[in-house]
């Protein structure tokens, strides 16, 4: 079996799984934890916007 | 006289200690062994649940993205890092090098980044192992 994820996809999965396991073990309380996942999820969304159109103005 | 609730108390107490002291060391070896266990064995179910959900689905979508599943090697300082990385997955990793999965593909970008998510799924497996040892030692709830 084999996935066809495009580039933001992936990042999508990568950002959700990363950001669970950083909330769950860098917080002590279930509301920390899951703010502070919240906060790395948008973090690396916002990181690959950033840096996508980082690339497009390099390019352009 | 000793007060035999007191011997009791310490007696208890130091039960507790060893009980502590040998969790410390097996939640993390059984949390790497097999995702969320190190979590599972001490009662943290829906922590352990998500952790271990978080490792296999980054585990198999890599795999699923022809990702490569690095094998013990002395070459290539980043081939012995994804090595140690990808170990990191504890049992998932025997398994697919029993099975022969994750050949990798290198005609595919796409399988570069399957690569990439093998070996976090490793280290992210590694930082939820530490974390069940923060929970053994009672430094964290």
């Amino acid at each position: 079996m084999t996935f066809e994820l495009s580039h933001f996809n992936a990042a999508l999965v990568f950002a959700l799984c990363a950001s669970t396991v950083f909330g769950i073990t860098q917080r002590n309380t279930a509301r920390d934890m899951f703010k502070y996942g919240a906060y790395c999820f948008a973090l690396f969304i916002g990181g690959v916007i950033v840096a996508a159109w980082v690339m497009w103005a390099i390019k352009h | 006289m000793a007060n035999p609730q007191n011997s009791a108390t310490m007696s208890r107490s130091g039960k507790d200690a060893a009980q502590t002291n040998s969790m410390a060391i097996i939640a993390p070896v059984a949390g790497w062994f097999l995702p969320g266990l190190g979590h599972f064995i001490q009662r943290r179910w829906i922590r352990g649940f998500l952790l271990m959900a978080s490792v296999f689905v980054m585990f198999f979508v890599g795999l699923g993205m022809q990702g490569k599943v690095y094998s013990f090697n002395t070459g290539d300082l980043l081939d012995i890092l994804g090595f140690i990385g990808d170990l990191g997955s504890g049992l998932l990793y025997f398994a697919a090098r029993a099975m022969d999965w994750g050949i990798g593909n290198i005609h595919r970008a796409v399988a570069d980044y399957g690569t990439k998510y093998i070996v976090v799924a490793g280290l992210l497996n590694i930082i939820a192992a530490v974390d069940a040892h923060h929970i053994a030692i009672g430094k964290k709830p």
